[in-house]
């Protein structure tokens, strides 16, 4: 009798711990999962091991196991020669691997985040993205820098910033965000193996999301194309275009608009520059609305291209204006009520949807 | 009659028994003749601790500039240029420094100005000294002590009272403590007039307190209020303040120090361009040993000794830069040294001692006031917590951490004012309450 208590106890434990054991392939049917941390770790880790002229570049990306445990276990693993601390000079350790990207080398340099490289800006746009131009394709500079970029919680004006429009008009760079592990490890891997600069904006509130992956993204040499927008989900109705954390809310407000009758399409973007412009105009030729979101600052945003490219080469198949849902025009503030209100969130997101399916007041009307 | 069992080996039973049942065993080991071995063991190992105590000169490590630092250094450095060397004794400690004069040199064209500073005797060899004096110099009367007790121990006290918000989760994002480092806030900032400005980084709450801001107002910043010193707007690192001259604390680490030194510019512009009476104001930059590897330090001490600017550049060098130890990641780690590179004195101070702070803060401000140029003032100090409140700080040794909180500020001015008869017990526990 007690053995069959003992039997049903230990099977109620097994249900409860089935969810931490999903790694192991015990059930054909759930998918691995993986955060975005452990999936840019990996990619980091098979990257190192399989061309030994890649090596890492940072403050506390050693020792320190990384500032965001990004590279956890690469020293131990890689040695102090390729796992490089630095001391805190921007200007200096970003120089110094354009320098060996120049000559031979495949560096990839973190930033903190990417506020702290506006110190270094001077070399990832000078030295590193105009010189294959400036040298007629002699210089090929096959570096990454790769760091936390956007808003974190609470964290201030001075470490919020998004950089991927400042990054995006300057040709000569590719500027990659990832939103999914998949995207993750697959992006990382093509920004490693790309002969040219690559900038990574990561997001630090996804470090710890995990999100189910597939053998496919497993694979050592799985790699996703630069350039290449991906459809998240496909709808009818609205065209949803987002990057980075923004497309976790796109894809929430896609579910609350589904509920109201709204079908949305939501793009995730994936490569910011190159722009995969095909893509997002096809959809928009297909929905005939378009709403573009980012965490950055209105002007001169990421948006703002999107919106003139769209005008540019689907003008026609637009049935409402462009809806454009960026961060507030203001430094972040500190305040977690205020700053709830300068980052978009998803109720943003459906309303302007609803102003674009004329479900609401138009814009005009309501100003 | 005495029988043997009245006795355990020469003690009467009687007192044995008073004693706890493990300890009795334990006495035949306490006879004398037996204890004179253990000497022999002893001798040996404590012998450098007990002379350090009272002869301090045979405790000075041997100077050897490339190892750097080793965490168990207290002397101060002297400037390392040959010709400079003409002492062949280790000094002895001496309550007065002197300014040398500028020496002429074929190396060191045009002349540089080095303080031969030899510090006040330490807090420790103070308590020697007061036992045989009756009436001992002393740095400080009994309100600035009493003034120095109190920024302190508010000081850390905010700060332990923000752990704990953080810890509650009322607090977000970063929040970096200052534990351990207050002699250098209170014995630099407490020298200032209000008009003086200083530019800190992310470290700094209790800078903010010391030069004035209130306490409630940095709290409600802290916890992102519209009544915080900046409505809530700019958070635990951005603490601006236009009516105590607190020009702000920057994330960026070399952000501050061209602030500063445009402020000092700023400063004496209006004295000598404008013409304003009064502009002896000068600047203070805090930063760390993890900024000393940034360009812009460089740059603005050129800039400073170049123009002759009223700012002194203050290094809490605390030797970590969140994991990275500033020995991994210095070529030079004397920081000091870096100053007379660009024409302005280095000095080195023990940052754990807020009296020697204070004496080193009051030449380098008054220079600084008669418009003698910058100094760079290397502090060497220690912070007790991580680098913020979610670092696990696994990578600093425990025997560090011990060494230098033995070395708390607080408790050291605590000790020195009381043997110094210049507050007492309750004096000081009135503050504590406060």
């Amino acid at each position: 009798m007690l053995g069959i208590v003992r039997q049903k106890m230990l099977g109620q434990s097994l249900l409860k711990i089935r969810p931490a054991i999903s790694v192991l392939r015990s059930y054909s049917s759930a998918a691995k999962q993986m955060t975005v941390r452990e999936a840019l770790n990996s990619a980091l880790d098979e990257e190192m091991s399989a061309d030994p002229k890649v090596f890492l570049m940072g403050e506390e990306v050693g020792e320190y196991q990384g500032a965001y445990k990004i590279s956890k276990g690469l020293l131990e693993k890689y040695g102090p020669e390729r796992v490089l601390d630095t001391p805190i000079t921007e200007a200096g350790f970003a120089g110094i691997g354009v320098g060996a990207a120049y000559y031979g080398l495949k560096p990839v340099v973190e930033f903190m985040t990417f506020n702290f490289s506006m110190q270094a800006i001077d070399h990832i746009i000078n030295s590193a993205a105009k010189s294959n131009y400036m040298s007629a394709g002699q210089m090929s500079v096959p570096i990454v820098f790769r760091g936390p970029n956007g808003a974190a919680a609470g964290v201030g004006a001075q470490h919020s910033q998004c950089y991927a429009s400042w990054y995006a008009s300057c040709p000569g760079l590719k500027v990659l965000s990832p939103y999914s592990s998949e995207d993750a490890r697959g992006l990382l891997k093509a920004a490693i193996r790309d002969p040219d600069p690559v900038v990574f904006l990561e997001n630090e509130l996804l470090y710890g999301e995990s999100f189910p992956v597939s053998d496919e993204v497993l694979d050592s040499s799985f790699c996703l194309p630069i350039g290449k927008a991906k459809i998240e989900r496909k709808g009818k109705d609205v065209t949803i275009t987002a990057f980075s954390k923004m497309v976790g809310y796109a894809l929430k407000a896609a579910e609350i608009l589904e509920k109201e009758g709204i079908d949305a399409e939501v793009i995730n973007l994936r490569s910011i520059r190159p722009l995969d412009r095909s893509t997002i105009n096809a959809s928009v030729r297909k929905t005939n609305r378009l709403i573009t979101v980012e965490e950055g600052f209105p002007q001169h945003g990421v948006g703002a291209e999107i919106c003139a490219s769209v005008v540019e080469e689907s003008f026609a198949y637009l049935d409402a204006p462009v809806e454009r849902i960026a961060g507030a025009d203001v430094p972040m503030p500190y305040a977690a009520n205020l700053e709830r209100m300068a980052v978009p969130q998803v109720e943003d997101i459906v309303r302007a949807a609803k102003r674009a399916c004329y479900r609401a007041v138009p814009l005009a009307a309501a100003a | 009659k005495r029988f043997s069992s009245d006795l355990f080996f020469g003690v009467p039973k009687s007192l044995i028994n008073g004693i706890p049942k493990s300890f009795q065993c334990s006495l035949p080991l306490l006879r004398p003749h037996c204890l004179f071995p253990l000497f022999y063991i002893l001798l040996p190992t404590f012998s450098s601790f007990f002379t350090s105590h009272f002869l301090s000169f045979s405790f000075f490590p041997p100077h050897s500039e490339e190892n750097g630092y080793s965490f168990l250094t207290f002397q101060v450095r002297r400037p390392t240029i040959p010709s400079q060397h003409h002492f062949s004794k280790q000094p002895s400690y001496n309550p007065h420094y002197r300014l040398t004069l500028p020496r002429f040199h074929p190396q060191t064209h045009p002349p540089q100005f080095f303080f031969q500073f030899e510090s006040p005797p330490s807090i420790w060899d103070r308590r020697q000294e007061s036992k045989s004096k009756s009436t001992p110099n002393l740095l400080i009367t009994k309100k600035e002590g009493l003034e120095l007790y109190e920024d302190m121990v508010l000081g850390r006290a905010f700060e332990d009272k923000c752990a704990k918000m953080y810890y509650d989760r009322k607090m977000l994002g970063f929040v970096h403590l200052y534990n351990g480092q207050e002699a250098v806030s209170t014995g630099f900032i407490r020298l200032l007039k209000q008009q003086d400005s200083i530019v800190c980084t992310y470290r700094d709450h209790v800078q903010a307190l010391s030069k004035g801001l209130s306490a409630r107002a940095v709290m409600s910043e802290l916890l992102g209020k519209a009544t915080g010193c900046c409505r809530g707007q700019g958070g635990s690192m951005h603490i601006f303040s236009r009516k105590h001259n607190m020009l702000g604390r920057f994330a960026f680490i070399g952000e501050g120090i061209p602030i500063a030194t445009g402020a000092a510019f700023t400063s004496k512009y209006k004295r000598e361009v404008l013409k304003e009476a009064d502009c002896g104001h000068v600047s203070l930059a805090f930063f760390g040993d993890g900024t000393c590897n940034n360009g812009q330090f460089y740059e603005c001490l050129n800039m400073a000794a170049l123009w002759k600017l009223p700012i002194v550049f203050v290094v809490e060098n605390n030797l970590w830069a969140i994991g990275m130890s500033h020995l991994r990641a210095t070529s030079v780690p004397q920081i000091y040294k870096k100053g007379p590179a660009f024409g302005m004195p280095g000095v080195h101070v023990d940052g754990m001692d807020v009296l020697k702070v204070r004496e080193v803060a009051k030449e380098a401000i008054g220079r600084a006031r008669r418009g003698e140029g910058p100094t760079l003032v290397e502090c060497e100090t220690y912070r007790f917590r991580g680098h913020s409140l979610a670092d696990p700080d696994k990578l600093r040794d425990p025997a560090e951490k011990a060494h230098y909180a033995a070395r708390d500020p607080i408790t050291a001015l605590k000790k020195y004012l009381i043997e110094n008869s210049l507050a007492n017990e309750a004096d000081l526990k009135a503050i504590d309450k406060r």
